[in-house]
Formats: structure tokens, sequence, C-alpha cells
């Protein structure tokens, strides 16, 4: 037996994976699972319910656009915000056609991010 | 004359009872669609992200299957290179990842069938429920019979978490380093693919209220709050959208 620390077998990082990763995520999803079991299709309390889950998924959004992680961070906010409000705007020109949008909007970052790059 | 095959909606209008196993073969092949593309486009950066923090190829792909969730992978990554310990990361991801509760909550409803369905058919669904799943679900499924939902899901989330999973472990091989401008435009795509589908699949004006205020508290939250705001953006601002939108539609009582 050698005096390795735990954190240093090959091990440790799928205990924390399977601890702190899966479990800490899926508890989440099994509780929602029991939570919503009850819950009536066309009741209030699902209007409600849903509405949080969409203010929430809809906070992901902005913090993405506007927080982001890695290279993105560098290109300046009003360029990432223009190029989503564009993307956005061309989804609803194009009558909700959502690869419309997302196209759009990658056009218009690169774009901006080449016309940067040769002026700066 | 060969009758051209249609994939979209027309065969699933038909009133013939279709097995499941049938649906979820239907699931599987929907999933071949834009959002599985762009899911696929968010794991590629990671499996960068992983790499450049040192992760092997099999802890990449644990996280990745196991997880299924981005946030909290990218969570348990930072944790994982840095020698967190294994409760405050747990805290962590549990913090980041509340969210799944309130969606799978709201998919119940639709994808269950009242006396039939089995509680551990829902929770073996429930791996699936991610962003991106979980829009596509709540745009498409209402247009489906009841009972055909939750085979259909399953394998939807299935065929997409493989093939995403798949993709993950070829980025991780054979990319080194993305162009930045590259890897910018694929952190871009998840929020503006969400901005558009999120819109899409909103059936009340509870939903639309709701996805704007998301949209204003988000970034509120996160500054004053950070650790629980996106929690915090869920329930004030969907409750405020509830509100308003209840007041709207029934008046004050």
């Amino acid at each position: 037996m050698t005096d390795v620390p735990i954190s240093q077998t090959w091990w440790w990082p799928f205990v924390m994976i399977l601890v702190a990763g899966w479990f800490a995520t899926d508890v989440w999803r099994w509780l929602g699972v029991f939570a919503g079991g009850r819950l009536r299709e066309d009741g209030e309390l699902l209007i409600w319910v849903r509405c949080v889950a969409t203010a929430l998924v809809a906070g992901v959004i902005s913090k993405l656009i506007l927080f982001p992680q890695g290279v993105l961070a560098e290109t300046p906010i009003w360029l990432r915000l223009a190029a989503a409000g564009f993307g956005f705007s061309a989804f609803f020109v194009a009558r909700q056609k959502v690869l419309v949008g997302v196209l759009s909007a990658e056009a218009f970052l690169l774009c901006g991010w080449l016309a940067l790059d040769k002026l700066g | 004359m060969t009758v051209p095959e249609r994939p979209e909606r027309p065969e699933f209008l038909t009133d013939t009872p279709v097995p499941g196993r049938i649906w979820m073969l239907r699931g599987a092949r929907a999933a071949i669609s834009i959002p599985a593309f762009i899911l696929t486009a968010a794991f590629v950066g990671y499996a960068g992200l992983a790499r450049e923090t040192g992760l092997t190829l099999a802890e990449t792909l644990a996280l990745t299957g196991l997880v299924w969730a981005l946030p909290s992978v990218v969570v348990l990554t930072g944790a994982l290179s840095s020698g967190m310990g294994l409760l405050p990361t747990a805290i962590a991801v549990a913090l980041a990842s509340v969210r799944l509760m309130p969606m799978t909550m709201a998919l119940m409803p639709l994808i269950k069938v009242p006396g039939k369905t089995r509680n551990w058919q829902l929770l073996i669904a429930s791996h699936f429920v991610a962003v991106t799943a979980w829009v596509y679900a709540m745009k498409h499924l209402p247009d489906l019979p009841r009972e055909a939902r939750l085979p259909f899901f399953v394998g939807f989330g299935c065929s997409v978490s493989s093939f995403v999973f798949c993709m993950t472990a070829i980025a991780y091989l054979l990319v080194e380093r993305l162009p930045d401008m590259v890897a910018g435009a694929l952190v871009l795509l998840t929020p503006v693919y969400f901005l558009c589908s999120l819109w899409g699949a909103a059936r009340l004006n509870a939903d639309r209220v709701a996805m704007i205020t998301g949209l204003a508290f988000g970034p509120l939250f996160f500054i004053y709050l950070p650790g629980l705001d996106l929690l915090w953006t869920g329930l004030a601002g969907g409750t405020l959208a509830y509100i308003g939108t209840r007041i709207h539609r029934r008046g004050l009582l």
C-alpha cells in the first residue's frame, strides 16, 4: 500500500463526477418528477410553474450574451447585443424560422468581429 | 414512382394507434435537427475547454453523459481542475442545476398519461431534461397524441445525447485548439437558439411576459445575488409575469 492521497488516485475524479455531478444534478430532475406529477395540465399552478421555468431559461440566455465565457468575452458587449437582436428580428421576419435567426445572428457577429479586427 | 417520405407533422396526426417503440424511433429520427446540431456545437466547444483544463477523455465523457446539463458540466470541470472538495463541489453543482426542477415539473403533465405512466419511466425520462430538449419538447410534444409523448421524448433525448456524446469524444481527440472566432461563434449559438426557440415554444401571453422579465432580471440578479441568481430570476420574474397576466386575464380577483 502506498500513501497516495485519495484526491490523487485515478478513481477520485469519477467519485466526484458521480456524487457531485450526476447525483447533484439529477436529484433536481427527480424532485421535479414528483412535484410535477400532481400538476394538472390546465391548472393555474402549472401556468405559474411554466412562467418560473421560462423566466429562468430566459435568465440563462441574457447571462450567456452579457457575460459569456471564453473568447467571446473579448468582443464588445454592444456587438453581442446587436447580433442577438438582429438574429431575433430576422427570426420574426422569416415567420419564426429558428435557423434563420441563428444564422443571421452568427453572420452579424462574425462580420462585426472581422470589421473590428481590421480597424483595431 | 415512389411516394416521397415526409418526416414532418402529417404522419403524426393519423388516428390509428402506434406502438410506443415506433414513437421512440420517430423521436430518435426527429433528433436530427437544429437543436441537436447547436447542442453538439456547444459541446464541441466544451471538449476544447475540458482538454485545456487537463481532464482525461474518460472523465470528459463521464461528465457529459452522467450530468447532461452544460452549466453544471462547466462548474464541475472547474472544480475538478482546481481540486475543490467533494461537498463544496456538490453544493456548487446543485446550485447550478436547481433550474432543472421547475423545468421538469412543467414537462410532467405534458408527457404523463394519468393512471398509466409509471414513476420509474418518468424518472428515466427526466435525465434528458436540459434546456435544449426541454424547449423542443414544450414546443413539439403538444402536437402529438398523449400516449406518444413519453416514448417520443425518450427517443429524442437518447439519440441527441448519444450523438453529442460521440461528437464530444471526436472533438476532444481531434481539435487541438479552435480558432478564436470559431470558438466565439460557437458560444453565441446557444443563447440565440434559446432566444428564438423559447419564444416559439411560448403558448400563452404569460410565457412571453415571463421570457421578457427573465431576460431583464437575469443580469440584475447575477450582479447582486450571484450563486442563486437563476433561481431568483425564475421565481421573481416568473411570479411577476404570472400575476401581471392573470390580472390582465381575470381582473384583480
